[in-house]
């Protein structure tokens, strides 16, 4: 008995999450947006508009957007190019050689993108919903732009005009880990220019771009969570009657 | 020509097409044998349920693999798309995926169980050697089979992955780099090897798999099962009633076949919940890098094996220079021990020393990285050898010495322990707990021959202790 409960707790410090090795602190991406259909909604028009131009989704075929609550003509009339047929992929015309020559590297693909980037520090979609908000003016860097969670990043801030122009206010304090050497630290964005939203506005758009990243990452999330209830609950019963079957079969035994 | 029986007179449909065929192949006999005339002891606990519920991932791998085959693309330049594509387009396909993903997870989970009640029972103990040492040899198929499909979705990890371990061949005497080369199929992981591992993946590995089930089973049915008491239900001083049945055992069907059905229920609502609610189950069953395509020019800063691999993995990383010293240090002071106090002739004593001596020139010859090789697979090996290891005089841990449950506890946690390092980057404290972790679990059974009739042993019951349900 001692070990079974030695072996789970050993199991519960390994639940605590795989590779638990950065010290981000990540703001909390709010859950609830992904199944709301108005927020995926917005979230696709943000993602079309404003990502699909670099970054493909090569795996996202656009009438899965159907799932989402869009009907197939909202789909050819709002997100598809004419030439484009709602049952591509979502795949960019950007040459690769442009894209080296312009950001140092090719825009990664997104479809998976809220998957791929969960680690230790947080889900993949609250690394995304702090990214997204965490550009900066930096003259230093090539396109003019650098980023806290993702230092020198290749991307510039593509939703700038939404948000406005930042820049990023740093203090110099002793370094903890190094003694006598000084780190510098973050102390907080200072507004430049406004943006089109408010920051409120701001926050609630990425958001919804975030929550439709992570529908995109795995468009089947919700159907699947509610099926596995229906799952459980005939399993529960399978059980149950398994169990009063054993007993059953078992009383005979002595 | 055998003389073939005839149905009884008024005999129906059914019963003559039986007759039929059991004049041409035993099918009644085979099912008494390992069904209904089958007796196992009536004392089976929770621990008892791993078996069967290996054999139900079995086939749950099996049949879902066959329906993953049918869309995944063994090709380098499509073979991540496809499994996107069998996630999103196939029907259902996300589910046959995600209970493949889990079933691999949870074979692992129920195999290392398995394998632990084995363990605490003394199951490997005579007459039950080939039953233990077929279970070895599936287990190092199912290493084999697991890692080589975790190539196939071709994203970072699986790339990354293979390309680390595979580079571990590369490290053997003499023979190392051509062998990794032959593994691959190329001087690095490419799609000669995707198309590889597909074939031994979907073809060879589950075959011999199989083979040693089928191997394991037979065995097993052949000395019959052990049990939580270690007391022989069928020896020849077992009580047995008119018929010559055990007393102390039941027919496996339908009293094993009904509670291994409650066992299922309990299995399946744990696997289910992980499919449906935590299919990547916090990075530890799908990694999050694997979800992003290999990329042979991009590195991922940490690579880490999946978490069944990890105790293993801790182990040939902890094998550094410093620690194939420490090896060589005890293999000397093994050796001069023997000579002052072992029991052998001088002739025995003198062998023993001059084997160390070539034992310890050759660990200091070849490269560490070679014996992180050896360690890791010595590690797997080395279970295979049980059977002749403990010598203890009883098989259960029930009455064995109560200090021998902390030797066993100790050796999970320390088990437990190495898994946790494995997944982690490495560090210098790590690598130090795994460098003893490593000691720890080697002088487990290093030593068992030793440790293992030492104490004072209960008495060990003449029938297995049973309490009607």
């Amino acid at each position: 008995m001692k070990k079974i409960l030695a072996s789970m707790l050993a199991a519960i410090v390994l639940m605590s999450g795989a590779h638990a090795n950065t010290a981000l602190v990540l703001d909390q991406f709010p859950k609830e947006r992904v199944t709301d259909l108005a927020a995926l909604q917005n979230g696709a028009k943000l993602f079309v508009n404003y990502c699909l131009n670099c970054h493909a989704a090569a795996f996202m075929r656009f009438n899965r957007l159907k799932d989402i609550g869009l009907t197939e003509q909202q789909i050819k009339d709002n997100l598809l190019f004419p030439t484009d047929k709602v049952g591509d992929v979502m795949k960019v015309s950007l040459d690769p050689k442009d894209a080296k020559a312009w950001f140092g590297g090719v825009p990664p693909d997104l479809t998976l993108v809220a998957r791929s980037r969960a680690s230790g520090s947080g889900t993949g979609p609250d690394y995304l919903y702090t990214y997204l908000r965490s550009f900066y003016r930096d003259d230093t860097r090539p396109t003019g732009w650098n980023n806290l969670v993702f230092p020198n990043v290749g991307m510039p801030h593509v939703l700038w005009q939404l948000q406005g122009q930042r820049v990023a206010k740093f203090v110099e304090e002793e370094d903890h880990h190094n003694p006598g050497k000084t780190e510098l630290k973050f102390d907080g964005f200072e507004q430049l220019t406004p943006g089109k939203l408010t920051p409120q506005e701001y926050d609630s758009a990425v958001a919804d771009l975030v929550a439709y990243l992570q529908w995109m990452a795995e468009p089947i999330q919700s159907q699947r969570t509610r099926l596995g209830v229906g799952v459980l609950i005939f399993l529960a019963i399978f059980t149950f009657i398994a169990w009063r079957l054993n007993a059953a079969f078992w009383k005979d035994v002595k | 020509m055998a003389e073939l029986k005839q149905a009884p007179a008024g005999a129906s449909a059914g019963e003559k097409l039986l007759n039929w065929v059991d004049n041409r192949f035993p099918a009644s006999k085979l099912y008494k044998e390992h069904l209904s005339e089958y007796y196992a002891p009536k004392n089976f606990n929770f621990w008892y349920f791993f078996g069967s519920l290996a054999l139900l991932v079995l086939v749950i791998q099996i049949v879902t693999g066959i329906f993953l085959v049918m869309n995944y693309k063994p090709d380098a330049a499509v073979a991540f798309a496809s499994v996107e594509y069998i996630m999103r387009d196939v029907p259902w396909g996300w589910l046959i995926r995600y209970m493949h993903s889990t079933g691999a997870s949870a074979f692992f989970v129920v195999v290392y169980l398995h394998m632990y009640r084995g363990l605490i029972y003394g199951s490997y103990r005579t007459p039950r050697e080939l039953v233990w040492i077929f279970g070895c040899l599936i287990f190092l198929c199912l290493m084999a089979e697991a890692f080589m499909g975790y190539l196939l979705p071709w994203g970072q990890m699986s790339y990354w992955g293979a390309q680390v371990i595979i580079n571990l061949f590369s490290a053997i005497p003499f023979v190392g780099p051509d062998l990794a080369i032959l593994i691959r199929g190329d001087y690095v992981v490419g799609d000669a090897t995707l198309n590889r591992f597909f074939s031994l993946h979907v073809i060879a590995v589950p075959l011999v798999l199989l083979g040693l089930v089928v191997a394991h089973i037979i065995a097993l049915h052949e000395v019959g099962s052990n049990n939580p008491d270690g007391v022989e239900i069928k020896g020849p001083n077992a009580p047995k009633d008119a018929n010559g049945h055990p007393l102390d055992g039941v027919p496996f069907h339908p009293y094993y076949t009904v509670h291994d059905i409650l066992g299922v229920g309990g299995f399946l609502i744990c696997f289910t919940a992980v499919i449906f609610f935590l299919p990547e189950f916090g990075g530890y069953f799908l990694e999050y890098n694997n979800f992003i395509p290999a990329d042979p020019f991009k590195t991922p800063p940490h690579i880490a094996p999946v978490w069944y691999f990890t105790p293993f993995y801790s182990m040939l990383r902890a094998t550094t220079d410093q620690m194939v010293t420490v090896l060589a240090a005890i293999v000397g002071v093994a050796a001069v021990l023997n000579l002052i106090k072992g029991k052998g002739t001088g002739q025995a004593k003198i062998g023993a020393l001059v084997g160390a001596a070539v034992l310890i020139g050759l660990l200091k010859t070849f490269e560490a990285k070679f014996w992180g090789v050896a360690v890791m697979g010595g590690a797997v090996v080395i279970l295979a050898g049980l059977p002749w290891l403990d010598n203890s005089p009883v098989k259960s841990i029930r009455y064995r010495p109560s200090w021998h449950k902390i030797v066993y506890g100790v050796f999970v946690i320390d088990f437990c322990i190495l898994g946790y390092l494995g997944v982690e980057p490495p560090s210098d404290i790590g690598n130090l707990i795994s460098q003893v972790g490593t000691l720890i679990y080697f002088g487990f059974f290093v030593l068992m021959p030793w440790w293992s009739q030492l104490g004072t042993f209960k008495k060990v019951p003449d029938r297995v202790t049973f309490t009607p349900h």
